[in-house]
């Protein structure tokens, strides 16, 4: 999809807890060897986290390094699948903790770990048809993982928000093109009422993931006439640190682009952040005119990509709000019984 | 203003009363009071009822109606008098003020408190009420967490040490071992003191006032009035006044001064024409040692930061310059909140009234109780003198 | 605990104040306070008028909360601070993402919006500022 108008990353921000579980001590309570697990260690929110209260300070940081203010807000979109509220958006309080509002448009989107990147691909569309100035995108999960399962090795907690507006000097990277690609395929869900999300295991790999993230990349690779070595940086939804890396090949990418964009190692899958928090971090470093696809992949299923090419003013605004790199750097270490106590799965009542 | 005699005081030993209701509490104190003045019950005009939390722990207002009709003596003037925990002394300047206008002759400040109704954590949001509810009560912080900010500004300031300011305790248990009304009638050490579990850091369990239940009365009256009763001894209540200071603590000048204390004391010591150096017997608001120390302070006895040597040199004992919660303080005499006013107003009496037996200051004449309400929210300060 | 505990109302009005961490100045002794009102708490005039307070400030004295309040107890122990603002203004709130025996008088801190309790498991949340170390960047 090209944009008739074009728009651009006003700002963007991160946001990842402090602390961190490692994965050999949740092996150690569940009786798996140790070497057997898919990262390091994930990042687990505090008692006084949720992913409302992430969002703001991604959003806090991507509105420091965009030359915008909270009033020039046009819309906030929150796309999470561990919203505070099943029903009352985040979105609203959001803008409010910033200062944004009220003559916003504000939802909350739920497409598991794309959500972030719908929301972006929205704030496109309006920015591009001229029905806001610029909007903020966020992507936020406080991830739900069921004790003893697959998952808990990897569910983790994090931000990230992008300020996006039309083009312009001050902004800092901006599309070339967006692409979307869905289809029914359950390889993820959670019923209605249900505290932890259900999973079936290899079926989540090559017709979810790999599938859909293929086509999409390959899709907006084909329509903008890019081949992979046209691309300094990749950017995967990651929820782990294998998947990634086996979808790069797949695209004829080599290990060296996907390096920057890949976290998950040190912080877990945080879910609708993923991608975005991962494309924060090339944001953090890249250099101008260099160019960054990104693709997110959300179970259910569907994967969002996007073309990226950084503008000179990075530079200069990218060191108004802490880097990604900082929020990694800030790590205290838990047990497996506190961090069942900050995620409520053991509960005073 | 015509003069105000207190003629009559009567109280409930401070403790758990599982088997005492609220109205059971204020109805034996009332009883008591009005048997020590040597009258009659319906000599009483009105009644002034100190509380606090009646509202949250027991569901329960309009104490004035309810107190007046267990009492047996429905129809006269009376409501609850609340200021926090300075409800005591607040009825009893409500009291005064009954008397010395000239419309009632005859009256019954009391302070009633409930507490052991309810569960520890639902009694630290009832107490919380003594502060902003909407900025403070917020952030989660109990009352003792608001003192235990000012407590550590005082250490970190005027670089003192905790066991400095903990004798404060170790002074009221002692003297609570000789007062029959007391919750605890034992001796404790610094050592007690420093090894009690912390509640909010750096306050420790025996630095705080407990949690009882209690009810204390007296009756008040005019010259005119008094001259129907046999009494040798005869007490007048000739200052008080009431103060308030910046809701909270955030927004004021300085966190450790107290200023309605001044200002309250001021006006109290001119209405009975004396002195702080004339009053023989005192007794000081400690809910915390560490606001004991700084009561000593804003009442103009010590120097701002050295209140505390008053305490380790043995100044506020009863043969000392200034003698001190000589009933065991609100640390081992107990603080059922509401109440403490009153109980703070009974002992003066008892002081002045030459009855305070092994706790007794020689030839005491003129006393001071100090209540406060908050944390020097409220300060109310009445100033007794034996006139015979 | 009871009526109060469940007061959506007050929590709606309260939290533009709370969020933005609104103070008042008085133009006529100029002093400033939190939160703001109309009235300046210290020489009384009622000209005062709004201020978005810093959001850095320092710490002028501190405790843990070991006992608390009944609509708190799920976040025990939990320190809380009295924070001198870069301004001078003080405000009382908890401190968060701190150990609590790193706590110190004097530390440097930054506002973050946290929240602070829950109505219950099926009630409304409230949100507000609580100060965390400086984060190292």
């Amino acid at each position: 999809m090209k944009l008739s108008t074009e728009v651009a990353i006003a700002g963007y921000g991160a946001y990842i807890p402090m602390y961190r579980v490692p994965d050999e001590e949740i092996a150690r309570v569940w009786g798996r060897d140790r070497v057997r697990v898919p990262i390091n260690e994930k990042s687990v929110p505090g008692i006084d986290e949720d992913s409302l209260t992430m969002a703001v300070e991604a959003g806090m940081n991507a509105l420091k390094r965009a030359a915008l203010k909270a009033e020039d807000i046009g819309a906030v979109l929150v796309g999470s699948e561990s919203p505070p509220y099943a029903v009352k958006p985040s979105a609203t309080i959001i803008a409010e903790a910033l200062g944004i509002g009220p003559k916003i448009v504000a939802v909350d989107m739920e497409f598991a770990c794309r959500a972030g990147t719908t929301a972006m691909q929205s704030i496109m569309g309006m920015v591009a048809s001229g029905m806001i100035k610029a909007g903020m995108a966020i992507g936020t999960d406080t991830a739900q993982g069921r004790p003893g399962d697959e998952l808990e090795y990897t569910a983790a907690a994090g931000a990230a928000a992008f300020v996006i507006s039309r083009k312009n000097n001050e902004t800092l990277a901006f599309f070339e093109g967006a692409y979307s690609y869905v289809t029914d395929t359950p390889d993820f869900w959670r019923r209605e009422g249900e505290r932890f999300p259900q999973h079936f295991f290899r079926f989540t790999g090559e017709p979810a993931y790999f599938h859909h993230i293929y086509e999409a990349s390959k899709g907006l690779m084909e329509e903008l006439e890019l081949k992979p070595s046209d691309i300094d940086y990749v950017v995967f939804h990651q929820p782990n640190v294998k998947y990634p890396l086996g979808v790069a090949k797949m695209l004829g990418f080599k290990k060296e682009q996907v390096e920057l964009g890949l976290l998950s190692g040190k912080i877990g899958n945080t879910y609708a952040a993923a991608s975005l928090i991962g494309l924060a971090n090339v944001l953090d470093h890249a250099k101008p005119g260099e160019r960054i696809l990104v693709a997110s992949f959300g179970s259910g299923a569907g994967s969002d990509a996007f073309s990226i090419v950084v503008q000179e003013s990075i530079e200069e605004r990218r060191d108004l709000a802490p880097k990604v790199e900082d929020y990694i750097r800030r790590r205290v270490m838990i047990d497996y019984s506190t961090y069942s106590r900050l995620r409520g799965n053991i509960r005073m009542r | 203003m015509r003069k105000v005699y207190v003629v009559g005081g009567g109280a409930i030993r401070i403790g758990e009363h599982w088997t005492f209701s609220l109205r059971d509490l204020m109805v034996h104190a009332a009883e008591k009071a009005i048997e020590d003045a040597g009258i009659d019950k319906k000599d009483v005009e009105a009644i002034y009822v100190g509380n606090m939390s009646s509202g949250p722990l027991q569901g329960q207002e309009h104490l004035g109606p309810l107190l007046a009709t267990w009492l047996g003596v429905p129809g006269v003037a009376g409501y609850k008098v609340e200021a926090a925990c300075a409800s005591g002394g607040a009825a009893l300047h409500n009291a005064f003020l009954a008397v010395a206008s000239g419309l009632y002759s005859c009256v019954l400040a009391l302070g009633v408190e409930k507490m052991s109704d309810a569960l520890t954590a639902d009694l630290t949001s009832a107490l919380i009420m003594a502060d902003d509810q909407e900025y403070v009560a917020f952030t989660g912080t109990s009352f003792v967490g608001l003192n235990a900010l000012v407590y550590r500004a005082y250490m970190e300031r005027f670089r003192v040490r905790q066991e400095d300011i903990a004798l404060f305790a170790v002074h009221d248990h002692k003297y609570a071992v000789n007062n029959p009304y007391a919750q605890f009638r034992r001796e404790i050490s610094v050592d007690d003191v420093l090894s009690s579990p912390l509640v909010a850091d750096p306050i420790r369990l025996f630095e705080c006032a407990p949690i009882g239940d209690g009810a204390a009365a007296l009756i008040l009256c005019s010259e005119e009035f008094t001259n129907r009763l046999k009494t040798d001894v005869l007490i007048e209540l000739a200052g008080s006044a009431v103060a308030t200071d910046i809701f909270s603590i955030n927004n004021r000048d300085d966190l450790l001064n107290l200023k309605a204390t001044r200002i309250a004391s001021e006006r109290a010591l001119k209405m009975a024409n004396v002195d702080i150096k004339d009053v023989d017997v005192l007794e000081v608001h400690d809910a915390f040692t560490i606001l004991g120390v700084l009561h000593l302070e804003d009442l103009g006895l010590a120097k701002k930061g050295e209140g505390w040597k008053l305490v380790k040199e043995g100044e506020i004992e009863v043969g000392g310059k200034i003698p001190t919660n000589t009933m065991g303080g609100l640390k081992a005499r107990g603080h059922p909140v509401g109440a403490t006013g009153m109980y703070q107003a009974l002992e003066i009496l008892t002081q002045l009234r030459g009855e305070a037996g092994k706790n007794q200051v020689e030839d005491a004449e003129v006393g001071l109780a100090q209540n406060v309400g908050g944390l020097g929210g409220t300060v109310t300060i009445n100033v007794f003198r034996r006139v015979r | 605990m009871g009526l109060t505990a469940r007061s959506v109302p007050r929590v709606w009005r309260e939290r533009r104040i709370k969020y933005g961490l609104i103070g008042g100045k008085c133009p006529d002794c100029n002093r400033t306070f939190y939160p703001y009102r109309k009235n300046c708490p210290y020489c009384g005039s009622d000209n005062a008028h709004e201020v978005e307070l810093p959001r850095k400030g320092k710490v002028i004295s501190y405790t843990v909360i070991r006992s608390p309040p009944s609509d708190f107890s799920h976040y025990a122990p939990y320190p809380v601070a009295l924070v001198e603002l870069d301004d001078g203004t003080r405000v009382i709130a908890q401190l968060t993402d701190v150990n609590l025996n790193d706590i110190r008088v004097g530390m440097e801190v930054e506002a973050v919006f946290r929240k602070y309790r829950e109505q219950g498991e099926d009630g409304i949340i409230e949100y507000g500022i609580k100060f965390r170390p400086i984060l190292q960047a």
